[in-house]
């Protein structure tokens, strides 16, 4: 076995197309996290009881059951009900609704550790909800929460290669079908991991930055 | 003899089972200056976050400034007060914590602005002349470019003070204000508030255990215990001369803890 730089060079094209859907996947699915998970924790927080409890048990259910059977439901079982989705569309849907219950988890700590005091001071001084949520409670809440989404998003960028199972052309799913035309696994393998770790180096790097900008505790 | 700004009608508020104001009933003269005393637990907080609308009452009628607080007609009956009514009414009032409650993402002088800007549309730089006014007032002009994180509590409860007389409410409400104060920082916000009572005709109502002060700020003193008013009177007669057996037995417990009459 040796490693051959003329494949590399070679198949290096069509890694990259797949890294691009990799890191398309990433950027849609985190968007539909962060508002799938606004609204659960919205849901469980303000909605009547019922709906709280039934949003509760939704969350723990998507937690508790693996990514890549949801996204096989998504894919494979949607379409006997007549929902047709394509591929990416899936992917990005299924990555959204998973990261988006920890997403939800982090608002609602976020916005809980908002003293209560301050919704008191701001009511004294007669301030509307809304300016409430606006000028007092998410200023507070939100920088918080950055370096635990951040941690997410790197968390669901390293399971993206799961996508490949739903025939989305990501990353792997390239690498897979290459070293399965040519009988060669070492080098797209080998560079699939490196493209991760390069990207993983990046995302840890920004994320001790947003922890030190973020993180410190204020006092009430 | 005027009309009072608060008059409080029977009102009962419940937190599920435990009972704790059981059918009260007060009246507050415009510019009066009120202390209201009493153990914990005497209920005597909780009227000041009644009046505030933090917290909801269980039955009763709540008169300020001429209308109701948590009611407001509609169709000729007495219905329950909606947001915005109650909103309307807040502008009346204005409240100082005992734990400051600070927006501590602001600096001092965005404190003080945020709500009358937000809520009253007053331009920032009407907002800022009157904002530096106050902070003034309290001692803390230099201040206002600094962060609340920054400050000693006596500096924020001044500067909460500042941030709640922005609004000129008619009415303040101050609840233990020194309660959370080192005891060499207590005397710098009394400052502050013998120099408000003296200055202004706004109607106080103060909440604390600092008899001393209470002494000298009130016009009246109310003894709160276990949801009722059990005395009422000048601050010399309830000091010096209470008649209640439950006041007399407070104010020595108080004494023997070290606070100064």
């Amino acid at each position: 076995m040796e490693w051959d730089w003329e494949f590399v060079h070679q198949i290096m094209p069509t890694l990259l197309e797949g890294l691009q859907i990799t890191i398309l996947a990433t950027i849609l699915g985190a968007a539909v996290a962060a508002a799938v998970g606004l609204v659960f924790a919205i849901l469980r927080m303000v909605a009547p009881r019922p709906i709280a409890r039934a949003t509760s048990f939704a969350v723990e259910f998507i937690r508790g059951t693996p990514l890549l059977v949801q996204l096989y439901f998504i894919f494979y079982v949607l379409p006997d009900i007549g929902i047709r989705l394509p591929a990416l569309v899936a992917g990005v849907i299924g990555l959204g609704i998973h990261y988006g219950t920890y997403a939800a988890e982090v608002y609602r700590a976020g916005i809980e550790n908002v003293p209560r005091g301050q919704w008191e001071a701001a009511k004294a001084t007669n301030l509307t909800a809304r300016q409430t949520w606006i000028h007092v409670i998410l200023p507070q809440a939100i920088p918080p929460m950055i370096p635990a989404l951040a941690n997410y998003l790197i968390a669901m960028f390293k399971e993206t290669p799961l996508l490949s199972a739903i025939t989305v052309l990501e990353l792997m799913n390239q690498a897979k079908s290459i070293a399965n035309s040519n009988y060669r696994y070492i080098e797209p393998m080998t560079l699939v991991g490196v493209f991760f770790l390069i990207m993983s180096l990046i995302s840890v790097f920004f994320l001790r930055w947003l922890e030190e900008r973020y993180a410190r505790v204020d006092e009430r | 003899m005027s009309e009072p700004i608060i008059r409080i009608d029977n009102i009962v508020k419940r937190y599920g089972p435990l009972t704790v104001l059981d059918g009260l009933s007060m009246e507050v003269l415009p510019g009066e200056k009120l202390a209201l005393i009493g153990p914990s637990g005497s209920g005597k907080t909780t009227i000041l976050r009644i009046l505030m609308t933090l917290e909801t009452i269980s039955d009763g009628f709540i008169q300020v400034d001429g209308e109701q607080l948590y009611h407001m007609k509609k169709a000729g009956s007495l219905i329950a007060a909606d947001e915005r009514h109650l909103h309307k009414m807040r502008e009346k009032i204005g409240m100082v914590f005992q734990h400051f409650n600070l927006f501590p993402h602001k600096c001092v002088l965005d404190n003080v602005t945020l709500a009358p800007m937000l809520t009253k549309g007053i331009a920032r730089a009407a907002a800022e002349k009157r904002a530096m006014e106050l902070l003034d007032m309290v001692g803390l002009a230099d201040k206002a470019k600094s962060m609340p994180a920054q400050l000693s509590g006596g500096q924020k409860q001044r500067v909460a003070i500042a941030r709640a007389l922005a609004l000129s409410p008619k009415i303040m409400l101050f609840d233990e204000v020194t309660s959370a104060l080192d005891p060499e920082l207590v005397e710098e916000v009394l400052n502050v508030m013998r120099k408000l009572a003296a200055e202004t005709d706004m109607t106080m109502l103060l909440v604390t255990h600092e008899m001393g002060f209470a002494h000298d700020f009130a016009d009246r003193v109310l003894f709160f215990d276990r949801g009722k008013i059990v005395e009422e009177g000048k601050p010399a007669d309830i000091f010096r001369h209470p008649k209640q057996e439950r006041t007399q037995t407070f104010l020595r417990k108080i004494i023997a803890a070290g606070h100064r009459v």
